[in-house]
């Protein structure tokens, strides 16, 4: 049983909710001194090709706020933040909270499901390939790995595109929803089915890592004593493996999965655009292209929240879950 | 069985592991070289001819053509060399980086928390994200993508650096010259750098592939160099309108090629790691 020293992890908790609000507020203040630096004009970068008179311009200056000074901008924003809705998105025209809750809803199921295919796949090619070291097993998958961090994600996708929908024609080009559909009347299975490809698109990215990872921690615990013990003991060499080996490196595993929200969360937005889910990452690349201020320094915060749960649980896991590294000072 | 090892056996038996490796290099250098000149030489501003656009690749035309008529494979190669330099470039100034904020680490406490502060601050943002954000804040194009891959990237060799730093800052001889009176800056010259100087050649030959896989993203998501320059990124970002009608030449082609060139930056940086740090050859 884990016994957890509850004074002990408040404090760390507490620590932790600390860096954390020091983490929130200079990220916001670089992304906010980022976007006012830029020399992309937020007005023109909406409007494009379109022509408008003066009045009009002056309007949509309005609107955006282009003709505020620095200090009311920041003023405002910390005001609508105060308020909790993060300001108002200039694109969606609606609070930048309400939006956020919505795409990161649908992003999060997307990132949740590949996240546990690439523990799964990423775990098992690894303790294959730490088993069977030096066969072609082993080759196989560390050249197949290799080949996988040196491919662009979205590239990963095209080819997806191009080969199970263009081609074998199994999945639809894009879209979380049937088009003529409204989002609330989709079926489970409907929705399924559009999320299989780009789960297995966005979990493709996490699998070459931990692979690697769970193979080499598998190939040092087989030149451990206790596990030429085991094998002196006469115990099957795959009853070893399970015994000794995935409970020795399923917890570090585990931990290098949750610290690996980084580039899920970088991850998702590439695979959003190529196929066009509306999550999160649909929602910032068009925030990010037609300078929507509010919503683009909301997905920031939320994506650091988001990384910073992800390193939290590994740094928990670390601590007070593996029974060894508990150590002497849990009393 | 005969206990041969296995780079003794095959062709080029004659050669040791390490001329073995210094080969490897220099092929896969030779490589590189000839993709960046071609595509640095080769004018960019291609004919359009709409009497041969959208046909699958062929002899004449080894990637196909796009919409236009042009020729996909001298637009690869130009997105490519694109790809190099920029990636070069930013690789270069995030190794400088780097090695300023590891020796920035090294003057006092204060200082190498404050560092660490920063890691870890660089570390909990999104590097996707990240790159946008400085993309956008140094308005696009080629400059904003290379100092935002720049400026993301010198994280893990600023970790690498700081550990070996701290390492040699606490050996002897360098105790010995603080009790002669040399002041830090002298010892971090004469002691510490000349150490350090390989890993840092190889950690910015690590970082290119990483640097070249972000710009060309970013440069998808439409945060990168701009339209009507051919990078790798606007191709494949363009070939996703033509998918459907099932022109998968204009997308496979050129991902497959920056795969290539990533794949061979990683194949030079790993090797050259073996040379220069022979205690991890035998992995």
């Amino acid at each position: 049983m884990v016994k957890i020293n509850n004074k002990k992890l408040a404090k760390f908790l507490g620590f932790k909710a600390i860096r954390l609000l020091i983490l929130l507020i200079v990220i916001a203040a670089i992304s906010f001194i980022m976007i006012q630096l830029s020399p992309i004009d937020p007005v023109k970068a909406y409007l494009g090709q379109r022509i408008v008179s003066q009045e009009q311009l002056a309007i949509m200056g309005e609107y955006w706020g282009t003709n505020l000074s620095l200090g009311e901008r920041v003023m405002g924003w910390l005001q609508t933040l105060a308020s909790g809705s993060m300001g108002f998105s200039l694109i969606y025209r609606v609070p930048v909270t309400e939006v956020i809750m919505q795409k990161f809803t649908a992003s999060f199921t997307l990132m949740i499901v590949s996240w546990i295919i690439s523990a799964v796949v990423g775990f098992g090619l690894g303790v294959i390939a730490g088993a069977k070291e030096g066969t072609w097993i082993d080759k196989a998958i560390k050249t197949y790995c290799y080949i996988l961090q040196s491919t662009p994600t979205f590239w990963i996708g095209l080819v997806f595109l191009m080969v199970f929908s263009v081609y074998l024609g199994w999945f639809p080009i894009g879209l979380s929803v049937p088009i003529g559909q409204l989002s609330d009347t989709v079926t489970f299975w409907q929705w399924l089915y559009r999320l299989i490809l780009p789960a297995i698109t966005l979990s493709i990215v996490g699998i070459a890592s931990l692979t690697m990872y769970t193979r080499d921690k598998l190939i040092s615990v087989k030149k451990s004593d206790y596990f030429l013990f085991a094998q002196a003991r006469g115990e099957s060499f795959w009853g070893i493996i399970k015994n000794h080996g995935i409970r020795n490196i399923l917890l570090p595993a585990i931990t290098i999965q949750f610290l690996s929200f980084n580039e899920l969360f970088g991850g998702t937005i590439l695979v959003e655009q190529v196929f066009a889910y509306p999550g999160i990452g649909q929602a910032t690349v068009a925030a990010g292209l037609r300078s929507d201020v509010p919503l683009l320094l909301g997905i920031v915060i939320i994506s650091a929240i988001f990384v910073f749960m992800g390193n939290l649980i590994a740094d928990l896991i670390y601590k007070y879950v593996d029974p060894r590294l508990r150590g002497d000072d849990d009393e | 069985m005969s206990e041969m090892p296995w780079y003794n056996r095959g062709l080029f038996s004659s050669l040791n592991l390490r001329q073995k490796t210094l080969l490897t290099i220099a092929i896969t250098g030779l490589v590189l070289a000839i993709i960046f000149i071609c595509g640095y030489m080769i004018d960019a501003n291609l004919p359009t001819n709409f009497a041969i656009k959208m046909k699958p690749p062929s002899f004449e035309h080894p990637f196909g053509t796009d919409w236009m008529g042009r020729d996909m494979f001298i637009r690869t190669l130009k997105g490519l060399s694109l790809s190099i330099m920029i990636g070069l470039a930013a690789s270069i100034i995030s190794s400088i980086i780097a090695t300023i904020l590891a020796f920035v680490a090294s003057v006092n406490k204060y200082c190498d928390s404050f560092i660490s502060w920063l890691i870890d601050l660089f570390a909990s943002v999104p590097h996707i994200l990240l790159i946008m954000m400085i993309s956008i804040g140094l308005g696009k194009g080629a400059f904003g993508v290379m100092m935002a891959v720049a400026f993301t990237h010198w994280v893990n060799l600023t970790r690498v650096l700081r550990a070996e730093v701290l390492q040699i800052n606490t050996s002897e001889y360098v105790a010995l010259s603080k009790r002669f009176g040399k002041n830090k800056l002298w010892i971090a010259k004469e002691h510490i750098l000349p150490l350090v100087l390989s890993q840092i050649f190889v950690g910015t030959l690590l970082v290119f592939p990483h640097a070249i896989m972000h710009e060309s993203s970013v440069t998808f998501l439409g945060f990168g160099l701009s339209p009507h320059e051919p990078a790798i990124g606007i191709i494949l970002s363009e070939s996703m309108s033509y998918l459907a009608m099932g022109a998968w030449w204009l997308a496979f082609f050129p991902g497959a090629a920056l795969l290539i060139v990533v794949l061979l930056f990683d194949i030079i940086g790993d090797n050259l790691k073996r040379l220069v740090d022979p205690s991890q050859a035998n992995d």
